[in-house]
């Protein structure tokens, strides 16, 4: 073999905003090995969630992924309400279908912003933005029902925090109505073009008995013909009163992995419809007092995966142990097969594919043209976004 | 005195690199509009451009007068290119015999230029880079040198800019029969690549190798490097209308023809994802040449 030259992506780069380091060993263009080193973020939530008592730390959990942003805590309150006897015995019906109706809505966002990022990382910027601006809608559905765009701190042991008012769903109807044309458009556009084919069709291939042995979850599972779904194996939520179906694909390639996405998000929609039809009158919340000792778990099915979480008590208001498996901390391994052997191009949309978690958080000053002077500092950026979010609100109650 | 004037004023280096940034910021713009963006003001290239002049040249270890001088090169030629056109637009008879083949190489060097500095840069991804922009020179050059074949056979012989323009303005322009509108579409696809824009931009793919040739640039060269692409945005669709679509040539005529071929090029930027290198070389010496060579023999039949 000719001397290997090593192409690094990360821990900074412009492929991955988050830092994670792959050392792709390349001979030409071709990619013979890959080292992954992950690590650089971590934060320390597992004991920081030990020092708070049960009602912080979904506040806290839910922060550590921005996109996932509900299915963490639901994953913890799912854990703890396994040691007062299951979700089913203790939250109320309506808190169980807003629980589901908010984690489908995740996956639509979570999806359609994959998918932006991956026409961002084959260089087709133009789908790229598309597929954000269409997700705006459903921000701004998240923003209506749960006051933020992300972190919507739902879940709480025993229930939900917010309810969905009645004169919201009409409009959440609406806004899901006006999204299937969306998907119909991007699934043409991504799936029957010769070009992207080219580009994605039979690259980065993640075979079924690899994904087994990789451990491979979510998408990146199902793309490679695994039959796995935690919404179906182990319901939460309703999800086990619903109709839908889970999307398998066989080939395991990066047009696989597009693929299952995006039928995903007519499941998805599916479902709220379904919830939102049936949804209950009723309590929101079953005002849980006191954790007795004892140990329990959650498990959800994140956009990425499955995701894990473990929780001991002891009686007191804290959990004594809390132990977190997040599904990218499978799938970014499975690169190890799926990246060797193509070219430097392929690495680059390979490493993506399994949706690695992405966190953005933005500060802004806004300055006056020609000036330094600063007419906008944070306080009163959140203040401008707090009359925003009231104002779709409102505005969305007097348009009804 | 007068040739000075020409090569650094009027039809050179300040007109073609005013035209090119403007139509890099026309680019700009409407690839903005069509992402729902709302895309920078006119002077944005041209502050660009201030502003990197401003910047701290940053020389990498081992790097010599090579990596400072590459761009140079590329910018000079590219003025030439740009020069002679000009000229040849306004007195087509002021050309010299093989001015197209001389316009054929100079259109070249903007990008060997670009692959020495990288090679001279001693950074692996520039180095991968440039192993990309020279597959990809190999791999257009063939379909686009059968395009140019193909007008000089129409042209009866003609390597003359000149004599082109003038058999068009008596037999009409090439791209009115079928085997020049083959040869200009062929052209135009080579265009894209000649230019570094999607889909043919995997030289410089930002998400693969952040920035390929142009990663060790910084201040002055790099400004140097934007300009050689602005110039050569304005030179390379020049070309392409002198050869092909040059009936009519009033300045009027001139500039809707280019604006055209703009739209043209950035719709293709805007609706494909970047193709691998290896793709890129497959369709040139592929179906693209296979196009060329089909308007060679079609304009040896006078069609």
């Amino acid at each position: 073999m000719s001397h290997k030259i090593v192409i690094p992506i990360g821990p900074y780069h412009p492929l991955q905003e988050e830092p994670e380091f792959f050392r792709l060993y390349v001979d030409g263009e071709k990619v013979v090995d890959i080292d992954i080193v992950i690590g650089y973020m971590h934060r320390g939530i597992e004991e920081l969630s030990e020092h708070n008592h049960f009602d912080q730390v979904p506040f806290l959990v839910e922060r550590i992924c921005g996109i996932c942003s509900h299915s963490h805590p639901n994953a913890y309150v799912l854990a703890v309400e396994d040691i007062l006897g299951g979700e089913r015995n203790v939250v109320p019906e309506r808190a169980l279908y807003i629980r589901t109706i908010i984690d489908e809505m995740q996956r639509i966002h979570s999806h359609l912003l994959w998918l932006g990022l991956a026409g961002h990382f084959i260089g087709y910027n133009t789908v790229w933005m598309w597929a954000w601006r269409y997700r705006e809608p459903i921000l701004d559905m998240f923003e209506m029902i749960t006051g933020n765009r992300q972190h919507y701190a739902m879940c709480k042991v025993g229930g939900v925090r917010r309810d969905i008012r009645p004169q919201d769903i009409p409009i959440l109807r609406k806004a899901l109505d006006e999204l299937v044309p969306v998907i119909d458009m991007f699934k043409g556009a991504v799936m029957d073009d010769p070009v992207i084919q080219a580009r994605l069709k039979g690259i980065g291939i993640l075979n079924r008995q690899q994904a087994i042995d990789w451990c491979a979850v979510g998408p990146t599972a199902r793309a490679a013909g695994l039959d796995i779904d935690v919404r179906r194996d182990e319901p939460y939520g309703v999800t086990d009163r619903l109709k839908w179906n889970v999307i398998i694909e066989k080939d395991g390639d990066i047009f696989a992995k597009t693929k299952v996405r995006i039928l995903e998000l007519y499941e998805s929609i599916n479902m709220i419809r379904q919830c939102l039809d049936k949804l209950p009158e009723g309590p929101i919340d079953a005002d849980i007092k006191d954790i007795p000792p004892g140990e329990g778990i959650g498990r959800v099915e994140a956009p990425r995966g499955e995701c894990f979480h473990y929780v001991r008590a002891d009686g007191t208001n804290r959990p004594i142990r809390h132990k977190i498996r997040a599904p990218s901390y499978m799938n970014v391994a499975s690169n190890k097969v799926a990246a060797v052997g193509g070219t430097i191009s392929d690495a680059a949309i390979t490493l993506a594919a399994v949706d690695p978690c992405y966190c953005c958080t933005e500060r802004t000053a806004v300055l006056e043209k020609g000036s330094e002077k600063k007419i906008m500092n944070g306080f009163d950026l959140i203040k401008l976004s707090q009359e925003k979010t009231e104002k779709i609100r409102n505005n969305k109650d007097n348009r009804d | 005195m007068m040739i000075l004037f020409n090569y650094l004023i009027f039809p050179g280096f300040l007109f073609a690199a005013t035209v090119g940034l403007i139509a890099g910021w026309v680019d700009r713009k409407v690839t903005a509009r069509i992402q729902w963006r709302k895309g920078p003001p006119w002077y944005q290239n041209f502050v660009d451009i201030v502003k990197l002049t401003g910047k701290e040249t940053i020389l990498p270890e081992g790097a010599g007068i090579t990596f400072l001088l590459a761009p140079y090169l590329g910018l000079l030629c590219v003025v030439l290119a740009a020069t002679i056109l000009g000229m040849t637009l306004i007195f087509p008879s002021a050309g010299f015999t093989g001015d197209l083949i001389v316009i054929l190489y100079l259109l070249v060097i903007p990008a060997i230029a670009m692959m020495i500095g990288a090679a001279a840069s001693g950074n692996p991804l520039a180095s991968v880079g440039a192993s990309r922009e020279m597959k990809l020179v190999l791999a257009y050059e063939l379909p686009f040198l059968l395009s140019v074949i193909t007008v000089i056979i129409k042209s009866q012989g003609a390597i003359r800019l000149g004599s082109v323009i003038v058999h068009q303005a008596a037999s009409g322009p090439n791209i009115g029969s079928i085997s020049g509108i083959s040869a200009f579409i062929v052209c135009i696809l080579c265009m894209q690549a000649k230019l570094g824009l999607v889909p043919f931009d995997s030289s410089e793919a930002e998400q693969e190798i952040m920035g390929g040739t142009l990663i060790e640039y910084s201040g002055l060269p790099l400004a140097i490097f934007r300009l050689t692409k602005a110039v050569l945005l304005y030179t390379t669709p020049l070309f392409l209308i002198i050869l092909f679509w040059a009936g009519n040539l009033s300045a009027g005529s001139i500039i809707w023809k280019y604006i055209a071929l703009l739209v043209i090029i950035i719709l293709i930027k805007n609706t494909s994802p970047r193709v691998r290198i290896d793709q890129a070389l497959g369709f040139f010496w592929g179906k693209a040449a296979i196009l060329a060579a089909a308007a060679v023999i079609l304009a040896l039949a006078g069609k």
